[in-house]
Order: structure tokens, then sequence, then C-alpha cells
């Protein structure tokens, strides 16, 4: 069912009378590999213990270099797990001074590994925002979602964390997490959901965050694959096209993003990047691209864009 | 029609309103109040009506109720927690009913 739908995001944007072009990029997300230690069933890429794709330093320098040329207000770097790619402390290192918030997803059970222990101080010592997976405070739903055993480490994780002061009051070190649905449903209103969350993980183990975004599962990589086995495609599909909202345009995060994939290749998000989809459509090198994507030129979009305009969107 | 209760059905709620259009309407437009945020969230008005879906046992409720309870975030303990309750009240008023029998059967018995 996947191939019939194709193109129909951009035929809805004809439809509607809209269109999605670029602004002013402000944002440099990097995504430094496929290299997991989870293998989550809602992700988009396919991360996984398997996988070798992951940037060499050479790669590095190149976005370094780029980072440097054009002074991104935000640097978000992303895998798989960063914290497994080797070099990463060099990446870091050099691109905190390039930006005035460099965050870094983590996964919590990545930095939790025994040769990983160092990383928190360079996180520390460079204002590194994290953003923290952590989709569910129901241990089984965790699990069907991330793998069995992930609960208890994320959790000491996030409490020696908040124990450095991640995520408290007045320190100055943000930790915010990230939810997505635990299936084929929509996800739910973010402040109403960070509410709870606050309230859950404070009640039930005493930890804290600052902030909590909800996401929509992307009908991509491995969740796609599931969506398709547990014959929920078509459904999902069709919650997400019915949820189509126009007002979502204007704020999504492709508008002001560059994504840049481990091999150094370009690309308007990183979900493009799952869709091989490429910037301005056609492959473009990190080394090759002086400045920013031109304001007012199109996006690349696919069928997976429903998913970041279904309901109030994903920004 | 192959079965009472077929999933499809409940797409087809609204034609109930054919041939009594304004008591549908009236029916509609409170369901719609009474579950707005108020005093109660969203998401808490979400899990007591999946316990009241069990409790009167409706799947198209069921079916409703656990897809809502989902997108509003309650997690799978909640919702499980909520069925218990609607069951506890529903076991509770058969049990309490068994004070009934007692008085009855003492009245008659030596």
């Amino acid at each position: 069912m996947k191939d019939t739908l194709h193109n129909s995001f951009e035929l809805r944007l004809t439809r509607e009378g809209v269109s999605l072009k670029r602004d002013q990029a402000h944002t440099l997300q990097i995504n430094t590999g496929l290299l997991c230690d989870l293998k989550c069933r809602h992700c988009h890429l396919s991360a996984g213990p398997g996988r070798k794709e992951v940037m060499s330093l050479q790669t590095m320098e190149q976005v370094i270099a780029y980072a440097k040329r054009n002074r991104f207000a935000t640097i978000d770097i992303t895998g798989g797990a960063p914290e497994l790619v080797p070099h990463i402390e060099h990446l870091i290192g050099n691109l905190a001074p390039s930006t005035d918030r460099l965050m870094l997803r983590t996964n919590l059970t990545a930095l939790s590994q025994p040769d990983k222990t160092h990383l928190l101080e360079l996180f520390r010592e460079h204002r590194v925002i994290l953003i923290a997976s952590f989709p569910s405070t129901n241990e089984g739903q965790l699990a069907a979602q991330r793998g069995d055993g992930v609960m208890d480490p994320s959790l000491k994780m996030l409490q020696k964390l908040n124990d450095v002061g991640y995520g408290i009051e007045g320190s100055g070190l943000e930790l915010d997490l990230v939810a997505n649905p635990s299936g084929a449903f929509m996800p739910t209103d973010q402040e109403a959901a960070e509410r709870k969350f606050k309230h859950d993980l404070a009640r039930k183990w005493n930890l804290h965050f600052n902030s909590l975004f909800i996401f929509a599962n992307m009908p991509l990589g491995r969740f796609a694959d599931w969506l398709e086995q547990s014959e929920n495609f078509d459904a999902y599909m069709e919650k997400l096209h019915s949820g189509f909202n126009s007002c979502t345009l204007d704020g999504l995060m492709c508008r002001t993003l560059v994504s840049v994939a481990w091999d150094g290749n370009l690309y308007d998000c990183d979900f493009n990047q799952a869709a091989h989809i490429p910037l301005g459509g056609k492959p473009t090198h990190i080394s090759e691209f002086e400045g920013l994507p031109e304001r007012g030129t199109a996006i690349a979009v696919g069928e997976h864009c429903f998913a970041c305009t279904a309901g109030s969107g994903f920004t | 029609m192959s079965d009472y209760y077929e999933r499809e059905d409940l797409k087809k709620f609204a034609d109930i309103g054919k041939d009594a259009p304004e008591l549908a309407h009236k029916f509609f437009d409170y369901y719609a109040a009474v579950f707005a945020e108020g005093e109660l969230s969203a998401r808490e008005k979400a899990l007591i009506a999946l316990g009241v879906a069990h409790a009167v046992q409706c799947p198209y409720c069921i079916e409703a109720y656990t897809t809502s309870c989902l997108e509003k975030g309650s997690n799978l303990g909640e919702m499980t927690e909520a069925v218990h309750v609607a069951n506890a009240i529903r076991g509770g008023a058969s049990l309490v009913h068994g004070v009934q029998m007692r008085k009855l059967a003492e009245k008659v018995s030596l």
C-alpha cells in the first residue's frame, strides 16, 4: 500500500493552495550515524547495534568547517546513538564555540556504558543541551518500544543527570525528554503530556527535567515495517491524512534546518534522510556546499511528511 | 448482516440523527460538552469513559476510548487500572446485594 499513496503530500499541498518553501536556516542537524545500542521499533532510520554507518573524522572536520562558515543559532547532534561514534568528543568540542545552543540526542542507555562516563563531564563543560528519549513511564510500553531491560538503565541515567544538575531549575543545564506514541496512534497534546510526565517522574522516581517534546511516529524505516507487518499501515496513514493541518506548515522544522547525514550528504530533515530524498532533489555533499539553502526554494517532500502536519504538527 | 456488532458501524453513529435530528443534535452537543476540558482533564474523562465502556460492555466504546486514552497520554497501566475500577464496582454491586439475600434468607429461616 505504501506505493499507491506516494506523492500524495505534494498533491495535498496543491489542493490546499499552499506550498512548503525554505525560510532562513538557523539550525544545523548532524546525524552522526546509524549505530545504536538499541533497536527501537519506532526508529525511522532503522538504527541498531549491527549498523556500520558512522561519521568519519574527515566528515566531522567538514561539518565543523561548515558550522564555522555559517553560524547557526542551534546545532543538534543526533543518531543512532552519538555517544557510540568514535571522535564524538572532537565534534562536540569543536562545534560548541560555533553556536549558542548545542543539543545532543541521547537514548540514555548508550551514555550509561562504562567507557562513556567521561562524556557527561564534556556535556557539562560545553553546556550541551541533552534531549533524552523516554517514551513512556510505563515499563511494559517502554520495553515494547525500546526493548527489554531499558527502563532501569534509563532511570539510573536520568538520576545521574539530575545529580550533576541536568534538569534541575537554576543549574543552567537543560535536560529535555522526547516521547513518541507507543504504537499506531496519534501523539497527545504536548503541554498536557509534559505536566503528566513531570508529575509521574517526580512521584515515582523523584526525577526532574525541563521540557517534554512529543513527536508522531514516522511511517519510515523500522516503524513502517512494523506498520505493514501488523496491518496497521493503512489505518495509520489515514489518521495522518485526516489530521492534515495546513496551519502547521509555517512552523515546520524543515523550513529552517540543514540536515547532514553521517556520510556528509545534505537533506531538508532527518526524515528525508531515512526516505533518501536529498536536499533540493539532488545529492549534495557538505564539502561542496558553502552557504545556506536559499530562502524561497522548495523543500523535498514525501508521504511521511503527513506525520509532521497532522494535528498541531511537528516543529 | 453477518454480525450484530461490526467495527465499521461506529462510523455510522451519526445516522442515528436521520429520523430524529433534533434529539441527535441535543445528544451530540451534550456529549461534546461532557468530554471537553473542565474540572477534570480530557485525559481523565477518557479514562472514566474507558471504565464505563467496560462496565456497559460496549465494543464500540471500548475501541473508541482505548484509542482516546492512548492519544490523550494515558499509559497501559492506568488504562488497565481503570478497567479494574469498573470491574470492582460491577463485582461489588453484585456482591453487596448478597446482603439482601442474607437478610431475606434470615427472615424465613429458623
